[in-house]
């Protein structure tokens, strides 16, 4: 029972995303709880639609029962039923009733539409918009903060999006300009905004804005090889002050400390520099994710388990055990050198 | 009304001429079966690869299937379904049927009918090789590149998997050339466009949208075949390619499939429901009408499944108004049918319980599609589980529904017996039951977050119950199948004598003997009317008085 086994580690992994996050309950993804405008006109126009169909859900099973019901023939009846060929004046009928039930929904969608698929470069009047660069790779998420309030950022960060909530008399729009760096992807937090796919080529954008913290769960929607099913989304929504904070943190080089200079001596001095980069050191790599600031991220492998010592080692030490699949291949190191590289991790607060 | 003789039965020849007779066979019947035959098999495979996905999904983070094995999984399914059960089975009962539906001895090319079959069937066979290089390819059916590129699916199984579409691409669209030219030339005397019976319109008109939704697949996998092989670098964005564009190709195939697959269904129940309820379809011209609608439409909405790629709001909007705009031809369908029922006489037997199966289930596929086309709403569910419930709505409660009436009705014509009603009714409602509960759910996990395409996913989701059930119902329906096939081989020895006419029938099929003479019709019959045996039974009352 190998696959039991598994699942039920599996289940204790998750289990400590849930107490990490503070959360206890089954998270929220519903398309029904949105917390920001295109969600909400995306809601709004949902229900309008549902209720029409259902309408004519009601209705046309309800003729079909009641013909069921009412013309089933007895086992006494010989002859045939009058045979009826057809009546123009109801195929018109038929014809245009649901012609202008269409036309109505299609004018209704044009609006939502437009509220909706807005142009980032005009945001409202008054607002302090952020904008960010995702980068969709297999099978992580790369955030370059580009421009906040009209000031340059230039930071690049993993896996984990802050952005500031919106507050009184203050907007803070989020518009996110999406790349993909080899398949196609998609970005999807439900509770935000609808999706929108991140292929090769192209540049997509979306937006969304929202005066609720707190954190908000989605995962890439086009399937992009192995390990889609984990190529999460966590947006955080933190409170202006704290996105201030934030940001200010993500901008200074990796802490360098003394202790921890055996582990990174390991890090330099094997293969993870070709992929990671860690600001301040000789790490440059640009395939793999930011390690700079590592421990500001609650978890690994793109939300898939929660960034602890033992995640980390367990990471460290054979990828392929946690993210079957994934670009990133064990590199046989020594216990020893798994324990240096992993204290040195721990300090890139 | 036996016009024709029984012929000398086969079984007494040796089972190597038996094989000689089917291997080498012209007839369109034969070549009919076969298809049957090939798409019964592969049912049952892709069914088989589906219940590994619904067993991997019954619980969070489950590893019992590794992630390349569950995306393999779907990737056949997908094509399984699509290229070698719902194609092959369609093009099998066209084959078999239309000719008799029209008086013709048999297609108007039978040769070019043997190749496409043998064709189709290597094509499967072809993509199933990809198992051999170590497991088939993980791409999905849709197989967006640059996914399928070389760099990023390195193993020979996806060219396997592009050369099987290639081959039976090939059998499809010759096996429309024939069946389009057949029904053009073939009609018996005075069967004219507007006399020819529904299902023969309607497996006519799926067969025009082949020859023009096939040509872009085949363009666009070759295309990908060059990039993989030959270095070229149509959907390689960093040679100046676009992934985009295999998009746009291959909805532009996928979309008009959709109705490839639906239409003969439509045609099957517009069969089974006038008969049964005893009553002349109801608006003959408007459905007639609708077909044409539909096949000219279904080539100006694939953007559809595009929605989150980034169009410009004015293409959104333009694709969106054009999948409303097909629902309305849709519609009128399904409300002619309703009309069919209302005021006759129905009777209870298999083909009718699955054509008002249809009826109560199609409508649901058909609103959720509505659904869909709604493009803001679009941006939330596209790609979700509830896309996954949509289509199978419509694929399973709308084509694999209608086709199992269809089966069961022209089963005694094809067999000379009787299938078992008994069975068929078990059938049925493990079918149904098991039908609604596996993709009920799905729509619900959808609208909780839920993407498809997952081999698994996280715990405090709230998405395991959901899964839980839709697994459960996969378990109901996966015996309905076996029942199904099961029925069709018991009844071949057991089943009572059908004789020529055992439903009190009005087109032409029923004219000859039950199974059919290899000739079909001893004379070419004539036709005065839409339905022939109708004016034939009543004389005092024919239907040409009215046409």
């Amino acid at each position: 029972m190998n696959g039991h086994q598994g699942y039920q580690e599996s289940v204790n992994m998750s289990g400590l995303i849930l107490l990490a996050d503070g959360a206890g309950a089954a998270q929220n993804l519903s398309i029904f709880s949105p917390v920001s405008p295109p969600a909400e006109s995306i809601r709004s126009l949902f229900i309008l639609v549902l209720a029409v169909t259902a309408a004519i859900f009601l209705l046309v099973e309800g003729v079909l029962l009641y013909s069921v019901v009412r013309f089933r023939r007895s086992p006494r009846e010989g002859a045939e039923p009058p045979q009826v060929y057809g009546s123009i004046p109801i195929e018109i009928a038929w014809t245009a009733a649901p012609a202008l039930i269409c036309f109505l929904l299609a004018l209704i969608l044009s609006r939502t539409e437009f509220e909706v698929r807005v142009n980032p470069d005009t945001p409202p009047p008054g607002s302090k918009p952020l904008y960010v660069t995702v980068i969709g790779h297999q099978w992580w998420w790369e955030y370059v903060y580009r421009k906040y309030d009209g000031r340059d950022l230039g930071l690049i960060t993993a896996n984990e999006l802050h952005v500031p909530a919106s507050e009184e008399g203050v907007p803070r729009p989020i518009y996110l300009t999406l790349q993909s760096a080899d398949v196609s992807h998609s970005f999807w937090v439900p509770r935000l905004a609808g999706k929108t796919d991140l292929i090769p080529g192209r540049t997509n954008h979306m937006w969304f804005q929202t005066s609720q913290r707190g954190l908000f769960l989605g995962q890439c929607a086009e399937y992009c090889g192995t390990q889609h099913a984990h190529m999460l989304l966590r947006v955080n929504v933190d409170s202006a002050e704290d996105f201030q904070k934030w940001l200010g943190d993500q901008k200074k080089p990796a802490v360098d400390e003394a202790a921890a200079r055996a582990g990174r001596d390991v890090f330099l001095s094997q293969s993870c520099v070709n992929c990671h980069r860690v600001r301040g050191t000789s790490a440059r790599g640009t395939y793999a994710p930011d390690l700079t600031h590592l421990m500001s991220r609650k978890t690994l492998a793109s939300g898939m388990v929660p960034n602890t010592r033992d995640q980390l080692r367990n990471w460290v030490s054979d990828p392929q055990q946690t993210k079957l699949g994934c670009l990133m291949p064990a590199f046989g190191l020594s216990g020893q050198q798994v324990d240096l590289l992993v204290s040195y991790l721990m300090t890139l607060q | 009304m036996a016009i024709a003789e029984r012929e000398p039965a086969l079984e007494r020849l040796p089972w190597t001429a038996v094989l000689h007779d089917w291997v080498t066979t012209v007839d369109h019947k034969k070549i009919g079966s076969i298809y049957f035959l090939m798409a019964v098999v592969f049912l049952v495979i892709g069914g088989a690869e589906a219940l590994v996905m619904r067993f991997q999904l019954l619980w969070p983070e489950s590893r019992a299937v590794p992630p390349d094995v569950f995306n393999q999984m779907f990737t056949m399914h997908g094509t399984t379904m699509i290229f070698f059960v719902a194609m092959p089975i369609l093009a099998g009962i066209a084959n078999y049927i239309v000719p008799l539906q029209i008086g013709a001895r048999d297609m108007a090319f039978p040769r070019l009918n043997a190749l496409g079959l043998w064709v189709t069937l290597f094509g499967a066979i072809l993509a199933y090789f990809s198992f051999a290089t170590g497991g088939a390819p993980a791409i999905g059916w849709f197989a967006y590149a640059p996914l399928t590129e070389h760099t990023f699916s390195r193993s020979a199984a996806a060219d396997f998997w592009i050369l099987g579409l290639l081959v039976s691409g090939v059998g499809s669209v010759s096996g429309a050339i024939n069946l389009v030219t057949t029904v053009l030339t073939l009609r018996c005397p005075a069967m004219t466009l507007r006399k020819i019976p529904l299902y023969t319109w309607m497996a006519f008109w799926a067969n025009v949208q082949i020859l023009f939704a096939l040509p872009p697949l085949t363009a666009a996998l070759i295309m990908l075949l060059f990039d993989r092989n030959l270095g070229a670098h149509f959907f390689d964005a960093q040679a100046g390619g676009s992934p985009y564009l295999w998009q746009h190709l291959f909805w532009f195939f996928g979309h008009p499939e959709v109705y490839i697959v639906v239409l003969p269904a439509f045609g099957m129940v517009s069969e089974v429901i006038p008969v049964f309820s005893r009553k002349v379809i109801f608006g003959y011209e408007f459905v007639a009408a609708s077909t044409v609608a539909i096949a000219f439409i279904s080539f100006g909405v694939w953007a559809h499944h595009m929605f989150a790629v980034g169009m410009s709001r004015t293409v959104d909007i333009f694709f969106g108004a054009m999948s409303f705009l097909i629902a309305i031809p849709t519609g009128v369908k399904l409300f002619n049918w309703l009309a069919t029922v209302y005021g006759g006489r129905w009777r209870m037997a298999a083909p009718m319980l699955f054509s008002l199966g249809f009826l109560s289930m199609f409508v649901i596929g058909g609103l959720t599609g509505i659904i869909l086309a709604v493009v803001p709403v679009d941006f939330q569910l596209t790609d979700s589980y509830f896309v996954v419930g949509h289509f199978h709505w419509v694929l399973i409660g709308g084509t694999l529904i209608g086709l199992f009436a269809g089966v069961y009705y022209w089963y005694p014509k094809v067999t000379g017996r009787m299938y078992s009603e008994r069975l068929a009714r078990w059938q049925f409602w493990l079918f149904l039951i098991g039908f609604v509960l596996t993709f009920g759910p799905m729509h619900i996990s959808g609208m909780l977050g839920m993407p498809r395409r997952i081999y698994t996913y996280p715990v405090d989701r709230g998405w395991a119950l959901w899964n839980q059930v839709a697994s459960l119902g996969a378990l109901i329906q996966a015996p309905s199948y076996l029942i199904f096939v099961w029925n069709l081989f018991i009844s071949l020895k057991s089943g009572a004598p059908a004789g020529d006419d055992p439903w009190d029938a009005w087109t032409l099929e029923w004219a000859t003997t039950s199974p059919p003479p290899s000739y079909n019709f001893e004379t070419i019959p004539t036709v005065r009317s839409r339905r022939p045996l109708w004016d034939l039974k009543h004389p005092d009352d024919p239907d040409w008085k009215y046409e």
